[in-house]
């Protein structure tokens, strides 16, 4: 089995559009959640989001560009770009076709779904563009990748509500684990804060209407964000031998489904994933000092995934750090988890905890230490990041230090 | 009218419960009558439509919200007041 190993990072979301910046942002502890500026944004009840902001897609792209790539898409090809530049790697020859794509989404293009949606019913038009089909496919960001690098090895799109991210994840850590692949450029993206995009989730009443405050007693729900990010992972003895800089190395991953509720989180499923990864990775569950947690803010993620820790770590909970950055970013579903895991590389590498900001007062039920509102300066080894999906599909990555 | 919010309320409870018209109690709570989480934002979800009102409620801290779901009675009592509230 091939070790695998992270040579690049890349992310736009609420609070930066750049790694770096974003490191900057999860130590200052700052919160990138905000009005949402959107069309009809009166008409809804849930106003605030983890909106990118600032972001004018003509720097980046040109007009035929913009006519084919949905801002999922954008969001991931301005990641992609960031990472890969990082990583110094060219794709050609047979390197070419060993190393592929493999993103998470859950709404794909949903902002065309939306637009082109109300031009029809709304509008009365009879006519859309012809780049509907193509700009809207859960696959487009993927496939951009794979055109704009020239990445010829396997290459696919995985949708599992929030756990999108570290299924897609998991798949190229395993694809480069069992040689497969060489190089697979891998995370995730979602841009799902339009008008139907927020309105489907008010339907669930599990949204906050003021702030995401996991793990604090008087949350009270979810609040969606948007973003992307993406990494580089490549075979060690690969990236060793060209001499790349190593980000962090990818050591365990896991999966599994509750197989019981389409919406309620189920403790049992969680901790067999957390467990499943730490067992895959080979390491003893008192080396992890750190998880990204899924941390959604709402009543029953957040309870239900405490005791899941409680469960797989035994006494070993109350000595490590878990916070949620969604505190920050917002719930980026289907992008989330590729979101969260720049912040287990920041503990890695930077030895600098993100903290979950916003929290005001103890949850019983949720007593451990969540690093509440400011980072902290630890040198941890191991870490572990949580995603647990609607449907009840749960995944879970494992990184230890270069 | 009270009585025929009374009625429609109790009716979209039953439905939800799958059970008759008859067998919902007053002081039965939803999840007596075996309502769930996802049971429960449909019921409201449906009484928003029957009676065209806005229900202030979050699933995650719902004794927050005016809107007591403690039991049928509380539910009922808790439309007719959206009810007089947004249709005045």
């Amino acid at each position: 089995m091939n070790r695998v190993v992270i040579t690049g990072q890349g992310t736009i979301n609420a609070l930066a559009s750049s790694a770096a910046d974003t490191f900057e942002a999860f130590r200052e502890g700052r919160c990138g959640i905000g009005p949402l500026d959107i069309r009809d944004v009166e008409r809804l009840a849930i106003q605030i989001g983890g909106q990118v902001r600032g972001y004018d897609p003509q720097q980046e792209f040109n007009r035929q560009e913009i006519s084919l790539y949905d801002r999922f898409t954008q969001f991931t090809l301005h990641a992609a770009r960031e990472a890969i530049s990082q990583s110094g790697l060219v794709f050609q020859g047979e390197l070419a076709a060993q190393s592929g794509v493999i993103l998470g989404t859950s709404g794909g293009g949903l902002n065309t779904q939306d637009e082109n949606y109300r031009a029809v019913y709304e509008e009365g038009k009879n006519r859309v563009h012809p780049f509907v089909v193509p700009k809207l496919m859960n696959n487009a960001a993927a496939s951009h990748v794979s055109m704009n690098y020239n990445l010829k090895g396997p290459s696919f799109t995985v949708a599992t509500a929030c756990a999108s991210s570290n299924h897609a994840m998991g798949q190229a850590f395993n694809f480069i684990r069992s040689g497969m692949a060489k190089v697979m450029i891998t995370g995730g993206s979602e841009s799902m804060l339009c008008f139907g995009g927020v309105k489907a989730w008010e339907g669930l009443r599990v949204m906050s209407k003021d702030a995401c405050r996991p793990f604090c007693a008087n949350r009270n729900g979810m609040v969606q964000g948007e973003g992307a990010a993406v990494f580089v992972m490549e075979d060690y003895e690969f990236a060793k031998a060209r001499g790349a800089e190593i980000l962090a190395e990818v050591v365990g991953f896991a999966m599994t489904s509750d197989a019981s509720d389409i919406v309620m989180p189920s403790r049992q499923g969680a901790a067999r994933a957390i467990s499943g990864a730490m067992k895959d990775a080979k390491i003893n569950p008192a080396e992890v000092g750190y998880i990204n947690a899924h941390g959604t803010g709402t009543t029953a993620n957040d309870k239900t995934e405490c005791a899941a820790v409680s469960d797989a770590f035994g006494a070993h909970a109350d000595n490590l750090m878990m916070s949620s950055t969604k505190s920050m970013h917002g719930h980026v579903i289907g992008g989330t988890g590729a979101i969260e895991l720049l912040a287990c590389i920041m503990a890695l590498k930077d030895g600098v905890i993100a903290p979950t900001i916003g929290y005001e007062e103890p949850d019983p039920e949720c007593a451990l230490d969540v690093v509440p509102n400011e980072a902290r300066d630890a040198q941890v080894d191991v870490v572990l990041s949580n995603a647990f999906a609607f449907g009840g599909l749960n995944a879970v990555l494992a990184l230890r230090r270069a | 009218m009270a009585a025929s919010v009374k009625d429609q309320v109790v009716k979209i409870i039953a439905e939800q419960a799958v059970l008759e018209v008859s067998d919902i109690s007053m002081e039965a709570s939803l999840e007596d009558l075996g309502i769930d989480s996802l049971g429960l934002v449909e019921s409201i979800f449906a009484i928003e439509e029957a009676f065209d009102i806005s229900v202030p409620f979050n699933a995650n801290e719902p004794e927050a919200s005016a809107f007591d779901v403690s039991s049928v009675a509380s539910v009922i009592a808790a439309v007719e007041g959206l009810v007089a509230e947004q249709k005045s």
